[in-house]
Protein backbone atom coordinates (compact mmCIF):
# COMPACT_ATOMS: atom_id res chain seq x y z
CA UNK A 1 0.00 0.00 0.00
CA UNK A 2 1.13 3.74 -0.66
CA UNK A 3 2.66 5.06 2.44
CA UNK A 4 1.39 8.02 4.16
CA UNK A 5 4.67 9.51 4.31
CA UNK A 6 4.17 9.91 0.34
CA UNK A 7 1.31 12.05 0.97
CA UNK A 8 2.55 14.11 3.42
CA UNK A 9 6.02 14.88 2.93
CA UNK A 10 8.04 17.15 5.28
CA UNK A 11 7.73 20.15 2.58
CA UNK A 12 4.04 20.04 2.34
CA UNK A 13 3.13 20.13 5.62
CA UNK A 14 5.51 22.86 6.52
CA UNK A 15 3.68 24.87 4.06
CA UNK A 16 0.40 23.78 5.56
CA UNK A 17 1.30 24.78 8.58
CA UNK A 18 3.39 27.75 7.77
CA UNK A 19 1.64 28.94 4.65
CA UNK A 20 3.49 31.58 2.59
CA UNK A 21 2.06 34.86 1.18
CA UNK A 22 -1.45 34.57 2.76
CA UNK A 23 -2.97 37.66 2.62
CA UNK A 24 -5.20 39.95 0.31
CA UNK A 25 -4.33 42.61 -2.26
CA UNK A 26 -6.12 45.62 -3.35
CA UNK A 27 -8.98 44.97 -6.44
CA UNK A 28 -7.69 46.39 -9.08
CA UNK A 29 -4.58 46.44 -9.60
CA UNK A 30 -4.44 43.00 -8.44
CA UNK A 31 -6.57 40.53 -10.38
CA UNK A 32 -8.57 38.08 -7.34
CA UNK A 33 -10.10 34.66 -8.85
CA UNK A 34 -11.37 31.73 -6.39
CA UNK A 35 -11.77 28.14 -7.00
CA UNK A 36 -13.81 25.46 -5.49
CA UNK A 37 -14.07 21.84 -5.49
CA UNK A 38 -17.96 21.30 -4.38
CA UNK A 39 -17.34 17.82 -3.65
CA UNK A 40 -14.70 18.38 -0.38
CA UNK A 41 -15.64 22.40 -0.25
CA UNK A 42 -11.88 22.89 -0.67
CA UNK A 43 -11.66 26.76 -1.50
CA UNK A 44 -8.97 28.71 -3.02
CA UNK A 45 -8.59 32.53 -3.43
CA UNK A 46 -5.53 33.72 -5.23
CA UNK A 47 -4.80 37.67 -6.09
CA UNK A 48 -2.32 37.89 -8.62
CA UNK A 49 -0.50 41.41 -9.59
CA UNK A 50 0.34 41.37 -13.18
CA UNK A 51 2.70 44.20 -14.69
CA UNK A 52 4.00 43.98 -17.87
CA UNK A 53 3.86 40.19 -18.78
CA UNK A 54 5.11 39.11 -14.87
CA UNK A 55 3.70 38.23 -11.68
CA UNK A 56 4.77 40.74 -9.29
CA UNK A 57 3.19 39.57 -6.53
CA UNK A 58 0.63 36.87 -5.25
CA UNK A 59 -1.24 36.36 -2.30
CA UNK A 60 -3.16 33.53 -1.03
CA UNK A 61 -6.68 32.92 1.07
CA UNK A 62 -9.14 30.17 1.25
CA UNK A 63 -9.90 26.73 3.19
CA UNK A 64 -9.48 23.29 2.82
CA UNK A 65 -6.99 20.18 3.52
CA UNK A 66 -3.35 20.37 3.87
CA UNK A 67 -2.78 18.90 0.75
CA UNK A 68 -4.79 21.87 -1.43
CA UNK A 69 -3.78 24.62 1.38
CA UNK A 70 0.23 23.41 0.93
CA UNK A 71 -0.33 23.40 -2.96
CA UNK A 72 -1.35 26.49 -3.22
CA UNK A 73 0.92 27.97 -0.95
CA UNK A 74 4.04 26.23 -2.82
CA UNK A 75 2.29 27.13 -6.04
CA UNK A 76 2.54 31.10 -4.91
CA UNK A 77 5.90 30.54 -3.79
CA UNK A 78 6.63 28.81 -7.29
CA UNK A 79 5.25 31.50 -9.64
CA UNK A 80 6.06 35.47 -7.49
CA UNK A 81 8.15 36.78 -9.63
CA UNK A 82 8.12 34.79 -12.85
CA UNK A 83 7.04 35.55 -15.86
CA UNK A 84 3.20 35.07 -17.58
CA UNK A 85 4.56 32.52 -19.60
CA UNK A 86 6.26 30.78 -17.06
CA UNK A 87 3.83 30.23 -14.43
CA UNK A 88 1.62 28.90 -17.39
CA UNK A 89 4.46 26.43 -18.13
CA UNK A 90 4.50 25.32 -14.59
CA UNK A 91 0.83 25.30 -14.44
CA UNK A 92 1.48 22.51 -17.72
CA UNK A 93 4.30 21.00 -16.00
CA UNK A 94 2.42 20.43 -12.99
CA UNK A 95 -0.90 19.08 -14.53
CA UNK A 96 1.61 16.64 -16.46
CA UNK A 97 3.09 15.81 -12.73
CA UNK A 98 -0.54 14.74 -11.45
CA UNK A 99 -1.53 12.59 -14.94
CA UNK A 100 2.26 10.72 -14.20
CA UNK A 101 0.83 6.83 -14.02
CA UNK A 102 1.58 5.27 -10.65
CA UNK A 103 3.48 2.58 -12.45
CA UNK A 104 5.72 5.29 -14.00
CA UNK A 105 6.30 6.68 -10.99
CA UNK A 106 7.45 3.60 -8.97
CA UNK A 107 10.44 3.44 -11.85
CA UNK A 108 13.66 4.85 -11.67
CA UNK A 109 12.46 7.94 -14.41
CA UNK A 110 9.04 9.41 -13.59
CA UNK A 111 10.72 12.76 -15.44
CA UNK A 112 9.35 11.35 -18.90
CA UNK A 113 6.26 8.82 -17.60
CA UNK A 114 3.69 11.57 -18.40
CA UNK A 115 0.65 10.32 -20.23
CA UNK A 116 -2.36 11.28 -20.56
CA UNK A 117 -1.55 15.19 -20.57
CA UNK A 118 -2.94 18.30 -22.65
CA UNK A 119 -0.15 19.74 -21.80
CA UNK A 120 1.83 21.00 -25.29
CA UNK A 121 5.60 19.15 -25.95
CA UNK A 122 5.23 17.65 -22.91
CA UNK A 123 5.95 14.22 -24.64
CA UNK A 124 9.41 15.80 -26.38
CA UNK A 125 10.26 18.10 -23.86
CA UNK A 126 11.13 16.10 -20.43
CA UNK A 127 13.13 18.65 -19.48
CA UNK A 128 10.03 20.64 -18.45
CA UNK A 129 8.89 17.86 -16.00
CA UNK A 130 12.14 17.56 -14.26
CA UNK A 131 12.80 18.40 -10.39
CA UNK A 132 14.85 21.46 -11.55
CA UNK A 133 12.06 22.95 -13.25
CA UNK A 134 9.46 22.04 -10.50
CA UNK A 135 11.89 22.32 -7.68
CA UNK A 136 10.06 21.91 -4.20
CA UNK A 137 6.80 21.18 -6.00
CA UNK A 138 8.07 17.51 -7.07
CA UNK A 139 7.48 16.98 -3.12
CA UNK A 140 3.54 16.94 -4.18
CA UNK A 141 4.43 13.46 -6.74
CA UNK A 142 3.33 11.08 -3.98
CA UNK A 143 -0.44 12.52 -4.49
CA UNK A 144 -0.88 10.20 -7.98
CA UNK A 145 -0.75 7.73 -5.45
CA UNK A 146 -3.45 8.85 -3.63
CA UNK A 147 -6.11 9.29 -6.54
CA UNK A 148 -8.92 10.71 -4.73
CA UNK A 149 -6.62 13.60 -3.43
CA UNK A 150 -5.44 14.76 -6.60
CA UNK A 151 -8.23 17.38 -7.31
CA UNK A 152 -6.93 18.38 -3.76
CA UNK A 153 -3.19 19.39 -5.31
CA UNK A 154 -4.61 20.54 -8.85
CA UNK A 155 -7.29 23.07 -7.78
CA UNK A 156 -5.37 26.01 -6.96
CA UNK A 157 -3.13 25.46 -10.24
CA UNK A 158 -6.41 25.41 -12.24
CA UNK A 159 -7.60 28.22 -10.48
CA UNK A 160 -3.88 30.31 -11.73
CA UNK A 161 -5.25 29.08 -14.98
CA UNK A 162 -8.16 30.55 -14.99
CA UNK A 163 -7.23 33.84 -13.18
CA UNK A 164 -4.43 34.16 -16.04
CA UNK A 165 -6.76 33.71 -18.34
CA UNK A 166 -9.22 36.53 -17.59
CA UNK A 167 -6.29 38.99 -16.33
CA UNK A 168 -4.96 38.03 -19.91
CA UNK A 169 -8.77 38.88 -21.14
CA UNK A 170 -8.50 42.16 -19.49
CA UNK B 1 -28.72 -19.54 5.09
CA UNK B 2 -27.79 -18.55 8.85
CA UNK B 3 -30.35 -16.77 10.94
CA UNK B 4 -29.82 -13.44 12.35
CA UNK B 5 -29.08 -13.92 16.31
CA UNK B 6 -32.52 -13.58 18.01
CA UNK B 7 -32.87 -11.14 20.78
CA UNK B 8 -33.63 -13.50 22.77
CA UNK B 9 -35.61 -11.26 25.51
CA UNK B 10 -32.86 -9.26 26.24
CA UNK B 11 -31.92 -5.89 24.86
CA UNK B 12 -28.11 -6.60 24.05
CA UNK B 13 -27.02 -7.94 20.54
CA UNK B 14 -25.38 -10.78 19.73
CA UNK B 15 -22.69 -8.69 17.71
CA UNK B 16 -19.95 -11.05 17.15
CA UNK B 17 -22.31 -13.85 15.63
CA UNK B 18 -23.71 -10.60 13.82
CA UNK B 19 -20.74 -10.44 12.48
CA UNK B 20 -20.04 -13.64 10.79
CA UNK B 21 -23.51 -12.46 8.33
CA UNK B 22 -21.57 -9.43 6.96
CA UNK B 23 -19.51 -11.30 4.36
CA UNK B 24 -17.03 -7.83 3.71
CA UNK B 25 -16.44 -7.79 7.71
CA UNK B 26 -14.10 -10.41 7.37
CA UNK B 27 -12.20 -8.66 4.56
CA UNK B 28 -8.71 -6.85 5.69
CA UNK B 29 -7.45 -3.66 4.37
CA UNK B 30 -3.73 -2.39 4.59
CA UNK B 31 -3.50 -5.54 6.62
CA UNK B 32 -5.89 -4.59 9.04
CA UNK B 33 -9.87 -5.65 10.47
CA UNK B 34 -12.04 -3.64 8.14
CA UNK B 35 -14.01 -1.12 10.61
CA UNK B 36 -16.73 0.13 9.11
CA UNK B 37 -18.00 3.24 10.57
CA UNK B 38 -20.16 4.72 7.84
CA UNK B 39 -22.90 3.24 7.54
CA UNK B 40 -25.11 6.70 7.60
CA UNK B 41 -23.81 6.74 4.29
CA UNK B 42 -24.69 3.10 3.10
CA UNK B 43 -24.85 0.14 5.41
CA UNK B 44 -23.08 -2.93 4.23
CA UNK B 45 -25.19 -6.43 3.56
CA UNK B 46 -25.43 -9.66 5.24
CA UNK B 47 -25.59 -12.98 3.48
CA UNK B 48 -29.60 -13.20 3.97
CA UNK B 49 -29.90 -10.41 1.82
CA UNK B 50 -27.19 -11.05 -0.96
CA UNK B 51 -28.82 -15.12 -1.14
CA UNK B 52 -32.46 -13.88 -1.55
CA UNK B 53 -31.28 -11.83 -4.42
CA UNK B 54 -28.88 -14.38 -6.06
CA UNK B 55 -32.05 -16.54 -5.51
CA UNK B 56 -34.09 -14.50 -7.61
CA UNK B 57 -31.35 -14.00 -10.10
CA UNK B 58 -31.36 -18.24 -10.50
CA UNK B 59 -34.11 -19.60 -10.15
CA UNK B 60 -37.15 -17.42 -10.62
CA UNK B 61 -36.20 -14.00 -12.56
CA UNK B 62 -39.06 -12.65 -15.09
CA UNK B 63 -40.12 -9.30 -15.06
CA UNK B 64 -43.25 -8.68 -13.03
CA UNK B 65 -46.72 -7.70 -13.76
CA UNK B 66 -46.44 -9.03 -17.33
CA UNK B 67 -45.88 -13.00 -17.91
CA UNK B 68 -49.07 -15.32 -17.44
CA UNK B 69 -45.60 -17.97 -17.15
CA UNK B 70 -45.09 -19.85 -13.60
CA UNK B 71 -41.84 -17.85 -12.81
CA UNK B 72 -43.26 -14.45 -14.06
CA UNK B 73 -45.85 -15.09 -11.13
CA UNK B 74 -43.75 -16.23 -8.53
CA UNK B 75 -41.24 -12.95 -9.42
CA UNK B 76 -44.39 -10.84 -9.60
CA UNK B 77 -45.65 -12.50 -5.98
CA UNK B 78 -42.04 -12.07 -4.55
CA UNK B 79 -41.98 -8.51 -5.48
CA UNK B 80 -45.84 -7.52 -3.85
CA UNK B 81 -44.98 -9.73 -1.16
CA UNK B 82 -42.02 -7.39 -0.40
CA UNK B 83 -44.14 -4.13 -0.62
CA UNK B 84 -46.20 -5.57 2.20
CA UNK B 85 -43.29 -6.46 4.35
CA UNK B 86 -41.60 -3.08 3.81
CA UNK B 87 -45.47 -1.52 4.46
CA UNK B 88 -45.47 -3.62 7.47
CA UNK B 89 -41.57 -1.80 8.56
CA UNK B 90 -43.30 1.05 8.92
CA UNK B 91 -46.62 0.43 10.78
CA UNK B 92 -48.66 0.21 7.84
CA UNK B 93 -50.97 -2.72 6.92
CA UNK B 94 -51.71 -1.34 3.49
CA UNK B 95 -49.31 -2.14 0.58
CA UNK B 96 -50.70 0.35 -1.85
CA UNK B 97 -49.16 3.09 0.42
CA UNK B 98 -45.93 1.68 -0.36
CA UNK B 99 -44.34 3.26 -3.66
CA UNK B 100 -41.24 1.71 -4.89
CA UNK B 101 -38.59 4.38 -5.80
CA UNK B 102 -34.74 4.62 -6.31
CA UNK B 103 -34.24 6.23 -2.79
CA UNK B 104 -35.50 8.56 -0.55
CA UNK B 105 -34.24 11.30 -2.72
CA UNK B 106 -36.51 10.33 -5.20
CA UNK B 107 -39.62 9.89 -2.66
CA UNK B 108 -38.89 13.46 -1.38
CA UNK B 109 -39.13 14.56 -5.51
CA UNK B 110 -42.02 12.62 -6.42
CA UNK B 111 -44.17 14.26 -3.49
CA UNK B 112 -42.61 17.63 -4.99
CA UNK B 113 -43.13 16.93 -8.40
CA UNK B 114 -46.94 15.10 -8.11
CA UNK B 115 -48.72 16.37 -4.75
CA UNK B 116 -46.85 20.12 -4.16
CA UNK B 117 -47.07 21.29 -7.94
CA UNK B 118 -50.98 19.93 -8.03
CA UNK B 119 -51.44 21.93 -5.32
CA UNK B 120 -49.02 24.37 -4.74
CA UNK B 121 -48.54 28.13 -5.83
CA UNK B 122 -47.67 31.91 -5.15
CA UNK B 123 -48.79 32.28 -1.48
CA UNK B 124 -48.21 28.95 -0.15
CA UNK B 125 -45.17 28.15 1.76
CA UNK B 126 -43.12 24.90 2.70
CA UNK B 127 -41.36 24.69 5.82
CA UNK B 128 -37.63 22.82 6.27
CA UNK B 129 -35.05 22.39 9.02
CA UNK B 130 -31.58 23.97 8.96
CA UNK B 131 -30.26 20.26 9.20
CA UNK B 132 -31.69 18.64 6.28
CA UNK B 133 -29.85 16.68 3.95
CA UNK B 134 -29.72 18.29 0.32
CA UNK B 135 -32.69 15.97 -0.88
CA UNK B 136 -34.82 17.87 1.62
CA UNK B 137 -33.62 21.07 0.51
CA UNK B 138 -33.12 21.23 -2.97
CA UNK B 139 -36.58 19.83 -4.46
CA UNK B 140 -38.76 22.80 -2.14
CA UNK B 141 -35.65 25.33 -3.52
CA UNK B 142 -36.83 24.14 -7.24
CA UNK B 143 -40.54 23.98 -6.39
CA UNK B 144 -40.22 27.52 -4.74
CA UNK B 145 -38.03 29.27 -7.99
CA UNK B 146 -40.70 27.30 -10.49
CA UNK B 147 -44.21 28.04 -8.67
CA UNK B 148 -43.49 30.99 -6.52
CA UNK B 149 -43.52 29.35 -3.04
CA UNK B 150 -41.94 30.57 -0.23
CA UNK B 151 -39.34 28.21 1.56
CA UNK B 152 -39.42 29.15 5.17
CA UNK B 153 -36.34 28.11 7.95
CA UNK B 154 -36.86 25.77 11.21
CA UNK B 155 -33.47 26.83 13.00
CA UNK B 156 -30.83 24.94 14.53
CA UNK B 157 -30.34 25.09 18.75
CA UNK B 158 -26.79 26.10 20.03
CA UNK B 159 -26.94 22.44 21.36
CA UNK B 160 -28.05 21.30 17.89
CA UNK B 161 -31.42 20.83 18.21
CA UNK B 162 -33.91 21.51 16.13
CA UNK B 163 -35.48 25.09 17.10
CA UNK B 164 -39.06 24.73 17.53
CA UNK B 165 -39.80 27.97 19.46
CA UNK B 166 -41.22 29.74 15.94
CA UNK B 167 -42.93 26.64 14.87
CA UNK B 168 -46.39 27.87 14.91
CA UNK B 169 -45.31 31.42 13.06
CA UNK B 170 -43.60 29.64 10.63
CA UNK B 171 -46.10 27.00 9.75
CA UNK B 172 -48.53 29.90 9.57
CA UNK B 173 -49.88 29.74 5.94
CA UNK B 174 -47.81 26.92 5.41
CA UNK B 175 -49.22 23.78 3.14
CA UNK B 176 -45.79 21.40 4.08
CA UNK B 177 -43.34 20.82 6.59
CA UNK B 178 -40.82 18.77 5.45
CA UNK B 179 -38.31 17.64 7.83
CA UNK B 180 -35.81 14.72 8.93
CA UNK B 181 -36.49 12.31 11.63
CA UNK B 182 -32.91 12.18 12.09
CA UNK B 183 -30.17 14.56 11.12
CA UNK B 184 -27.11 12.51 9.53
CA UNK B 185 -24.95 14.96 10.35
CA UNK B 186 -25.57 15.97 13.86
CA UNK B 187 -27.59 12.21 14.73
CA UNK B 188 -29.96 14.57 16.55
CA UNK B 189 -33.52 12.71 16.56
CA UNK B 190 -36.08 14.77 15.90
CA UNK B 191 -39.57 13.77 17.87
CA UNK B 192 -42.02 13.71 14.65
CA UNK B 193 -45.69 13.76 16.61
CA UNK B 194 -45.63 17.19 18.28
CA UNK B 195 -44.21 18.57 14.72
CA UNK B 196 -46.97 16.19 13.12
CA UNK B 197 -49.94 17.99 15.48
CA UNK B 198 -48.45 21.66 14.86
CA UNK B 199 -48.56 21.39 10.96
CA UNK B 200 -51.75 19.67 11.15
CA UNK B 201 -53.16 22.09 13.33
CA UNK B 202 -52.27 25.06 10.94
CA UNK B 203 -53.52 23.16 7.94
CA UNK B 204 -50.48 21.76 6.38
CA UNK B 205 -49.02 18.31 5.88
CA UNK B 206 -45.86 17.00 7.06
CA UNK B 207 -43.15 14.86 5.12
CA UNK B 208 -40.63 13.09 6.66
CA UNK B 209 -37.43 12.03 5.50
CA UNK B 210 -37.00 8.75 7.39
CA UNK B 211 -33.43 7.68 5.75
CA UNK B 212 -31.28 8.16 8.72
CA UNK B 213 -34.35 6.83 11.56
CA UNK B 214 -35.45 3.69 9.26
CA UNK B 215 -32.48 1.53 9.80
CA UNK B 216 -31.78 2.21 13.66
CA UNK B 217 -34.85 3.63 15.38
CA UNK B 218 -38.52 1.41 14.92
CA UNK B 219 -40.96 3.45 12.05
CA UNK B 220 -44.54 4.11 12.75
CA UNK B 221 -46.45 6.26 10.45
CA UNK B 222 -49.35 5.81 12.33
CA UNK B 223 -48.40 6.50 15.70
CA UNK B 224 -46.20 9.75 13.63
CA UNK B 225 -49.55 10.88 12.40
CA UNK B 226 -47.72 11.63 9.26
CA UNK B 227 -48.69 12.21 5.35
CA UNK B 228 -45.33 11.47 4.02
CA UNK B 229 -42.72 9.91 4.71
CA UNK B 230 -39.35 8.87 2.30
CA UNK B 231 -36.50 6.34 2.90
CA UNK B 232 -34.23 4.09 1.07
CA UNK B 233 -33.03 0.30 1.34
CA UNK B 234 -29.50 0.79 1.35
CA UNK B 235 -29.14 2.14 4.12
CA UNK B 236 -31.50 -0.71 6.74
CA UNK B 237 -28.84 -3.71 5.23
CA UNK B 238 -30.71 -3.88 2.04
CA UNK B 239 -29.47 -2.91 -1.62
CA UNK B 240 -29.00 -0.37 -3.57
CA UNK B 241 -31.19 1.13 -6.41
CA UNK B 242 -34.33 1.28 -4.06
CA UNK B 243 -36.32 2.86 -1.63
CA UNK B 244 -39.85 4.07 -0.47
CA UNK B 245 -42.15 6.70 -0.22
CA UNK B 246 -45.07 5.78 2.19
CA UNK B 247 -47.75 8.25 2.30
CA UNK B 248 -51.65 7.64 3.12
CA UNK B 249 -53.00 6.14 0.52
CA UNK B 250 -56.08 8.73 0.04
CA UNK B 251 -53.25 11.23 -0.58
CA UNK B 252 -51.83 8.84 -3.13
CA UNK B 253 -54.93 8.56 -4.77
CA UNK B 254 -55.51 11.88 -4.99
CA UNK B 255 -52.05 12.88 -6.65
CA UNK B 256 -51.50 12.91 -10.13
CA UNK B 257 -48.57 10.54 -11.88
CA UNK B 258 -45.03 11.53 -11.57
CA UNK B 259 -43.42 9.64 -14.46
CA UNK B 260 -44.92 8.32 -17.63
CA UNK B 261 -44.51 4.80 -19.39
CA UNK B 262 -44.99 1.24 -18.62
CA UNK B 263 -46.69 0.07 -15.53
CA UNK B 264 -48.25 3.12 -14.14
CA UNK B 265 -51.15 3.05 -17.02
CA UNK B 266 -54.64 1.28 -16.90
CA UNK B 267 -55.02 2.05 -20.52
CA UNK B 268 -53.45 4.52 -23.64
CA UNK B 269 -54.99 5.63 -26.46
CA UNK B 270 -54.41 7.52 -29.18
CA UNK B 271 -56.33 10.58 -27.19
CA UNK B 272 -54.92 9.91 -23.61
CA UNK B 273 -53.78 7.28 -21.34
CA UNK B 274 -55.60 6.33 -18.03
CA UNK B 275 -53.25 5.94 -14.89
CA UNK B 276 -53.21 2.38 -13.38
CA UNK B 277 -54.05 1.92 -9.69
CA UNK B 278 -51.92 3.03 -6.78
CA UNK B 279 -49.36 2.54 -6.05
CA UNK B 280 -48.75 0.98 -9.63
CA UNK B 281 -49.37 4.70 -10.96
CA UNK B 282 -46.25 6.32 -9.44
CA UNK B 283 -44.16 3.36 -10.63
CA UNK B 284 -43.48 3.80 -14.43
CA UNK B 285 -40.63 1.45 -16.31
CA UNK B 286 -39.72 -2.01 -14.99
CA UNK B 287 -39.29 -1.38 -11.00
CA UNK B 288 -36.17 -2.79 -8.94
CA UNK B 289 -38.09 -6.12 -7.91
CA UNK B 290 -35.02 -8.31 -7.53
CA UNK B 291 -33.72 -5.35 -4.95
CA UNK B 292 -37.11 -5.38 -3.43
CA UNK B 293 -37.07 -8.87 -2.76
CA UNK B 294 -33.39 -8.07 -0.91
CA UNK B 295 -34.78 -5.32 0.87
CA UNK B 296 -37.83 -7.46 2.54
CA UNK B 297 -34.81 -9.75 3.84
CA UNK B 298 -33.42 -6.89 5.23
CA UNK B 299 -36.28 -5.96 6.81
CA UNK B 300 -36.94 -9.83 8.31
CA UNK B 301 -33.23 -9.81 9.23
CA UNK B 302 -33.89 -6.40 11.53
CA UNK B 303 -37.41 -7.66 12.59
CA UNK B 304 -35.84 -10.86 14.15
CA UNK B 305 -33.44 -8.91 16.16
CA UNK B 306 -35.43 -6.54 16.81
CA UNK B 307 -35.02 -2.75 16.03
CA UNK B 308 -35.42 -2.33 19.89
CA UNK B 309 -32.60 -4.34 20.75
CA UNK B 310 -30.48 -2.30 17.61
CA UNK B 311 -31.14 0.80 19.33
CA UNK B 312 -30.27 -0.15 22.86
CA UNK B 313 -27.05 -1.23 21.44
CA UNK B 314 -26.55 1.87 19.65
CA UNK B 315 -26.81 3.50 22.85
CA UNK B 316 -24.29 1.48 24.46
CA UNK B 317 -22.36 1.92 21.43
CA UNK B 318 -22.73 5.54 20.89
CA UNK B 319 -21.85 6.69 24.44
CA UNK B 320 -19.18 4.51 24.68
CA UNK B 321 -17.41 6.02 21.85
CA UNK B 322 -18.67 9.46 22.81
CA UNK B 323 -16.69 9.00 26.13
CA UNK B 324 -13.71 7.57 24.80
CA UNK B 325 -13.13 10.38 22.69
CA UNK B 326 -13.01 12.72 25.60
CA UNK B 327 -11.02 11.00 27.58
CA UNK B 328 -8.45 10.48 24.81
CA UNK B 329 -8.60 13.72 22.88
CA UNK B 330 -10.25 16.40 25.37
CA UNK B 331 -11.29 19.76 24.18
CA UNK B 332 -9.40 18.73 20.89
CA UNK B 333 -11.74 17.07 19.47
CA UNK B 334 -15.37 18.44 19.17
CA UNK B 335 -18.26 16.73 18.50
CA UNK B 336 -21.37 18.08 17.09
CA UNK B 337 -24.89 16.72 18.15
CA UNK B 338 -26.60 16.43 21.55
CA UNK B 339 -24.25 14.38 23.95
CA UNK B 340 -27.45 12.59 25.49
CA UNK B 341 -27.90 9.67 23.49
CA UNK B 342 -31.72 9.41 24.35
CA UNK B 343 -31.54 12.36 21.67
CA UNK B 344 -29.29 11.18 19.33
CA UNK B 345 -28.42 8.69 16.75
CA UNK B 346 -25.21 7.00 15.99
CA UNK B 347 -23.50 8.92 13.55
CA UNK B 348 -20.90 11.27 15.44
CA UNK B 349 -19.96 14.03 13.57
CA UNK B 350 -16.39 15.73 14.84
CA UNK B 351 -13.16 18.22 14.30
CA UNK B 352 -10.04 17.44 15.26
CA UNK B 353 -8.00 20.36 16.23
CA UNK B 354 -7.21 22.58 12.83
CA UNK B 355 -6.97 19.13 10.88
CA UNK B 356 -9.20 18.88 7.79
CA UNK B 357 -11.40 15.79 7.99
CA UNK B 358 -10.28 15.12 4.79
CA UNK B 359 -6.93 14.40 5.85
CA UNK B 360 -8.02 13.10 8.89
CA UNK B 361 -10.17 10.55 7.14
CA UNK B 362 -7.07 9.73 5.05
CA UNK B 363 -4.93 8.52 7.78
CA UNK B 364 -7.59 6.87 9.05
CA UNK B 365 -8.00 4.82 6.40
CA UNK B 366 -4.25 3.49 7.28
CA UNK B 367 -5.86 2.02 9.80
CA UNK B 368 -8.32 0.61 7.70
CA UNK B 369 -11.07 2.50 9.64
CA UNK B 370 -13.78 3.81 7.37
CA UNK B 371 -15.05 7.79 8.10
CA UNK B 372 -17.32 10.17 6.29
CA UNK B 373 -15.35 13.01 5.46
CA UNK B 374 -16.83 16.46 4.29
CA UNK B 375 -20.01 18.69 4.18
CA UNK B 376 -22.61 15.40 4.60
CA UNK B 377 -24.52 16.84 1.87
CA UNK B 378 -26.35 19.20 4.42
CA UNK B 379 -24.10 22.46 3.60
CA UNK B 380 -26.93 24.94 5.43
CA UNK B 381 -26.54 22.97 8.64
CA UNK B 382 -22.74 23.52 8.34
CA UNK B 383 -23.04 27.02 7.42
CA UNK B 384 -25.21 27.08 10.37
CA UNK B 385 -22.17 25.00 12.47
CA UNK B 386 -19.39 27.28 10.74
CA UNK B 387 -17.61 24.60 9.91
CA UNK B 388 -16.19 23.97 6.08
CA UNK B 389 -16.22 19.95 6.99
CA UNK B 390 -16.80 17.47 10.08
CA UNK B 391 -15.19 13.83 9.98
CA UNK B 392 -18.26 11.95 10.38
CA UNK B 393 -18.05 8.31 12.47
CA UNK B 394 -21.40 6.02 12.15
CA UNK B 395 -22.29 2.77 14.00
CA UNK B 396 -24.42 0.06 13.31
CA UNK B 397 -25.65 -3.39 14.52
CA UNK B 398 -22.22 -4.83 13.48
CA UNK B 399 -20.32 -2.72 15.38
CA UNK B 400 -18.79 -3.11 18.52
CA UNK B 401 -16.57 -1.25 20.84
CA UNK B 402 -13.53 -2.89 19.30
CA UNK B 403 -14.65 -0.32 16.62
CA UNK B 404 -15.20 2.48 18.81
CA UNK B 405 -11.22 1.44 20.34
CA UNK B 406 -9.69 1.34 16.50
CA UNK B 407 -10.84 5.00 16.20
CA UNK B 408 -9.37 6.32 18.42
CA UNK B 409 -6.40 4.58 17.90
CA UNK B 410 -6.01 6.27 14.48
CA UNK B 411 -7.36 9.26 15.63
CA UNK B 412 -4.09 9.34 17.86
CA UNK B 413 -2.37 8.24 14.68
CA UNK B 414 -3.39 11.29 13.04
CA UNK B 415 -3.00 13.28 16.12
CA UNK B 416 0.95 12.50 15.68
CA UNK B 417 1.40 12.37 12.27
CA UNK B 418 0.10 16.28 11.63
CA UNK B 419 1.44 18.01 15.67
CA UNK B 420 0.60 21.44 14.94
Amino acid sequence: MPDLEDLYREIILDHYRAPRNRGELPVPPAHRVEGFNPLCGDEVVLYLDIDDGTVRDVRIGGQGCSISQASTSMMSAAIKGRTVEEARKLVRAFDALMSIHESHLDGADGADGADGTDAPGAGSEPDALTDTRLGDLMALRGVVKFPVRIKCATLSWHTLRQGLDEAAAG
Amino acid sequence: MSAPAPAAGTASLDVERIRRDFPILAREVHGRRLVYLDSAASSQKPLPVIEAMERCHREYYANVHRGVYTIAEESTAAFEAARLTVARFVGSADAREIVCVRNATEAINLVAYSWARANLGPGDAVVVSEMEHHANVVPWQMLAEERGVELRWLPVTDDHRLDTAGLEHALDGARLLAVTAMSNVLGTINEIRPLADAAHAAGALILVDACQSAPHVPTDVTAWDADFVAFSAHKMLGPTGIGALWARAELLEAMPPFMGGGEMIRDVRLDGFTPNEVPWKFEAGTPAFVEAIGWAEAVRYLDTLGLTAVRAHEKALTAYTLEALEARFGTKLTVYGPRDVEARGSAISFLFEDIHAHDISQVLDQGAVCVRAGHHCAKPLMRRLGVPATSRASFYLYNDEADADALVDALAEAERFFAL
